[in-house]
């Protein structure tokens, strides 16, 4: 039977149909579908949400080396915390199988950068898959297990957003659970200390030599011969860009596995045409190692470096065809993303922007929505946790210079649990005076709503500890907490004031939930239910302080010069009531 | 049969979009055609625009087109279809809906929201405009907006007959909305003529 599936629910099922047991991930696209589809197998398998990458990955090294298959995934920022533990594991190897999915942002869809993770696959001296469509999606992480089994290796499967987020149709098949690896204590292979990874090391490069030659022979990578006198070595998506912009006109080198590449295979299928092109996106990862093996190819010359590629690009790139489209003057609307409506980070943010010359270390989640008009409340964002530690630099190096300017932070509670709880450990040792701001909207809300420590549910939707932010904080030592209710604002201002003030580390907790969130019943029991706003048009006078709250509820007449609110977008948040100077906003 | 069809669909989170695509790929492979669709949803909860791209043939290779490659456009909101022109092929067809969401740059007054898109688009384009809050109200509900536009979708393709488009619709939808959503249907069917 085929189904039309994406290739993250691809990803998932081929760890289903695989047997693997264990899996563990941190949210973040376009990775995050991978362990949701996981999570509809929860009777037959284990998995989870774990608080980073980091974890998630050593995780599942715990559950390789008891002897199940395991499978971490995540975007491809996310391997940069996880790089840690997997530059060893790859030293260790496995027991039960291992697949680790990147997925990579080309265009920065959704991601603060555009880094090529193909390279970890080198730098780790692991293997690397790299589907094309859900299909291989599929059946790629189905042969990672083997592999990894059979090479005594992490296996890296990476997937970028188009392959990640497109349906294709995909052949369904049966679980075939493998016996449970026996768990044999072995230090030489497992106990990572000096006098042992030397060993290792010369084991992984005896490994890598049996990689190269069995990539020579995967049946993931193979030739197209169209009789034609240009070729073209392609891997991932960018394969299915060429195969569209060249048809039949070109013979084709398709790379699913690759790295180690098969040079071999590759240098003969060049050794018969006029011009090798490499079409690959962001770096010139295959297109480096060809050159080094001598063999010539076109790439990056004339491809570009970065964003995502598409038929017509390697169309108009390689064949220089200018493909004409349908060519219209009209005027365009922006429609920048913006926090919601009822959104709990807005009191605080709007707050924020407000204070004159203060510098917002900010983080990664919603609320890096209010770096923009009309809230302008952040200077900055680096990674998830870095908030709190610039944020502390910062306070630091204008101590050394006398300077007096006030700092603070701004981070989600995912994000806090993720990295930023040891950014604040390392502020609260070193006496930090930063203030930090820590926006608890009870759920991980940039991602889509998964639940995360602080939430009171795990993945497979049973209720669990939710771990106090605020205790962590007191259990750090923190003498001055103060913990807000967001929708109101005098209550926010104050706050600040009140942190600004502070002589010794302080920090600030907003506490209300996200207004797309389901409520749970401890949200229902903890928050209750608001009721809408609405305008009284006859005492609004038009000056459109409510608008400045960048509430997408609010609509403005310009004709009548009168604030309405939309009633099916408005949650009753009230932070336009609290603005309205004359009171023209009621329930 | 050996042509890729390519199909851009857009509109603001929110309307249904991807219901919408996934409905009608899923029909297109039940049909025996090979079919890939893509969506890119990243921020769209947040109020941006939503688009999927949706191509079908005998055998199709990339989920994405470039500029210049789609064979229809079906824009659930007025002024978002401006944003996709340069995807589309000189003699494609624009099935817009007149349904308006103002978003936020419109509602702080800092922009004009786009008055002329369907007048502009009519002069050199095969433009269909589509009442489809009327409709949807028609049939039941605004909430099947989606459904009187996947309908023209389906007339502006020639698809209205060859396939079984009641069947699929009482396989998707819960029992309480089928026959609202088949009304809906019919009546996008009808809009295009
Ligand atoms: C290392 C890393 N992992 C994952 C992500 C993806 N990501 C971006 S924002 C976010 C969630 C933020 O949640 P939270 O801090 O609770 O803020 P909210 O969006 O709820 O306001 C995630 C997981 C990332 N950018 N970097």
């Amino acid at each position: 039977m085929k189904k039309l599936l994406t290739g993250n629910e691809a990803i998932a099922r081929g760890f289903y149909e695989a047997g693997g047991k264990v899996a563990s991930a941190y949210p973040g696209t376009p990775s995050t579908e991978i362990l949701e589809n996981i999570s509809r197998y929860k009777d037959e398998l284990y998995c989870e949400w774990a608080p980073n990458e980091k974890v998630a990955v050593e995780t599942c090294i715990g559950a390789s080396m008891a002897g199940a298959r395991a499978l971490a995934a995540m975007k491809h920022v996310g391997l940069n915390v996880a790089a840690d533990p997997m530059f060893t594991f790859a030293y260790t190897g496995v027991n039960g199988g291992y697949v680790l999915v990147s997925a990579d942002d080309p265009y920065m869809h959704s991601s603060q950068n555009e880094q090529d993770n193909r390279h970890y696959a080198r730098a780790m001296k692991i293997c690397m898959f790299e589907p094309s469509d859900s299909q291989e999606a599929k059946d790629m992480t189905m042969k990672a297990f083997e592999i990894s089994e059979k090479y005594d290796l992490p296996v890296m499967l990476r997937t970028t957003t188009r392959v990640c987020h497109s349906k294709s149709l995909v052949e369904i098949g049966e679980r075939v659970l493998p016996e449970m690896r026996p768990y044999v204590k072995n230090r030489m292979k497992y106990d990572a200390i000096p006098a042992i990874s030397r060993l290792l090391h010369t084991k992984v490069e005896k490994r890598a030599k049996a990689l190269a030659e069995y990539s020579e022979s995967c049946e993931f990578n193979y030739a197209i011969d169209n009789g034609a006198k240009i070729g073209v070595v392609a891997s991932g998506i960018a394969f299915q860009y060429a195969r569209e912009a060249f048809g039949d006109s070109a013979n084709y080198f398709k790379v699913g596995f690759s790295y180690p590449l098969p040079i071999e295979s590759i240098r003969k299928f060049a050794s018969s045409l006029d011009t090798l092109y490499v079409v690959e996106e962001l770096d010139p990862f295959m297109e480096d190692q060809l050159k080094a093996a001598g063999i010539p190819c076109i790439g990056k010359k004339k491809l570009p470096i970065e964003g995502e590629f598409n038929p017509t690009l390697v169309r108009e790139c390689l064949l220089g065809e200018k493909v004409e489209h349908l060519d219209v003057k009209t005027p365009l609307v922006g429609r920048a993303p913006t926090l919601c409506a009822g959104c709990p980070h807005r009191g605080m943010v709007l707050e924020l922007g407000k204070v004159k010359d203060l510098i917002i270390s900010g983080d990664i989640g919603c609320y890096a929505l209010g770096g923009g008009e009309p809230y302008n409340a952040k200077d900055c964002t680096i990674c998830m946790g870095a908030s709190i530690s610039m944020a502390h630099g910062m306070n630091k190096a204008f101590e050394q210079y006398g300077k007096d300017r006030k700092v603070v932070s701004i981070i989600g509670d995912s994000t806090f649990f993720h990295t930023g709880i040891v950014s604040l450990e390392g502020l609260v040792y070193n006496k930090g005076k930063a203030l930090t701001i820590i926006l608890d909207n009870r759920i991980t809300g940039m991602t889509g709503h998964q639940d995360n420590p602080g939430s009171g549910y795990t993945l497979m939707g049973e209720p669990t500890a939710d771990i106090s932010i605020e205790a962590i904080v007191r259990a750090f030592g923190v003498k001055n907490i103060k913990v807000v209710n967001p929708l109101d604002l005098k209550e926010c201002r104050e706050a600040l004031k009140w942190g600004f003030a502070q002589e010794e580390t302080a920090v600030i907790i907003t506490r209300y939930p996200c207004a797309l969130k389901k409520y749970t019943q401890q949200d229902i029991d903890e928050f209750g239910k608001l009721s809408k706003c609405t305008v009284d048009q006859s005492k609004c006078i038009g000056c459109q302080a409510c608008v400045r709250t960048g509430c997408p509820a609010i609509l403005f007449d310009r004709k009548t010069n009168l604030a309405n609110i939309d009633s099916i977008q408005c949650t009753g948040c009230e932070i336009c009531k609290q603005v309205c100077a004359v009171g023209a906003i009621g329930k | 049969m050996d042509k890729v069809t390519s199909i851009l669909l857009v509109g603001v989170g929110g309307q249904g979009t991807i219901l919408a695509s996934k409905l009608f790929s899923e029909a297109m492979a039940e049909e025996g055609f090979d079919v890939k669709m893509s969506e890119i949803h990243g921020m769209s909860q947040r109020g941006g625009g939503v688009s999927t791209q949706i191509r079908y043939g005998k055998k199709v290779y990339s989920p994405i087109i470039g500029e210049g490659c789609a064979d229809i456009l079906v824009s659930m909101e007025t002024a978002e279809s401006a944003r996709w022109l340069n995807y589309l092929k000189p003699d494609a067809k624009l099935i817009i809906s007149d349904y308006r969401i103002y978003p936020p740059e419109v509602l702080s007054g800092r922009e004009e929201y786009p008055q002329t898109t369907i007048e502009d688009l009519s002069k050199v384009a095969d433009v269909t405009v589509v009442h489809a809050e009327k409709l949807a109200l028609e049939a039941g509900s605004a909430k099947c907006m989606n459904i009187v536009l996947l309908g023209a979708l389906v007339k502006g393709l020639g698809l209205e007959n060859s396939v079984d488009w009641n069947g699929i619709i009482e396989k998707t939808v819960k029992p309480a909305f089928i026959e609202m959503n088949k009304k809906a249907f019919r009546l996008g069917v009808e809009a295009v003529s």
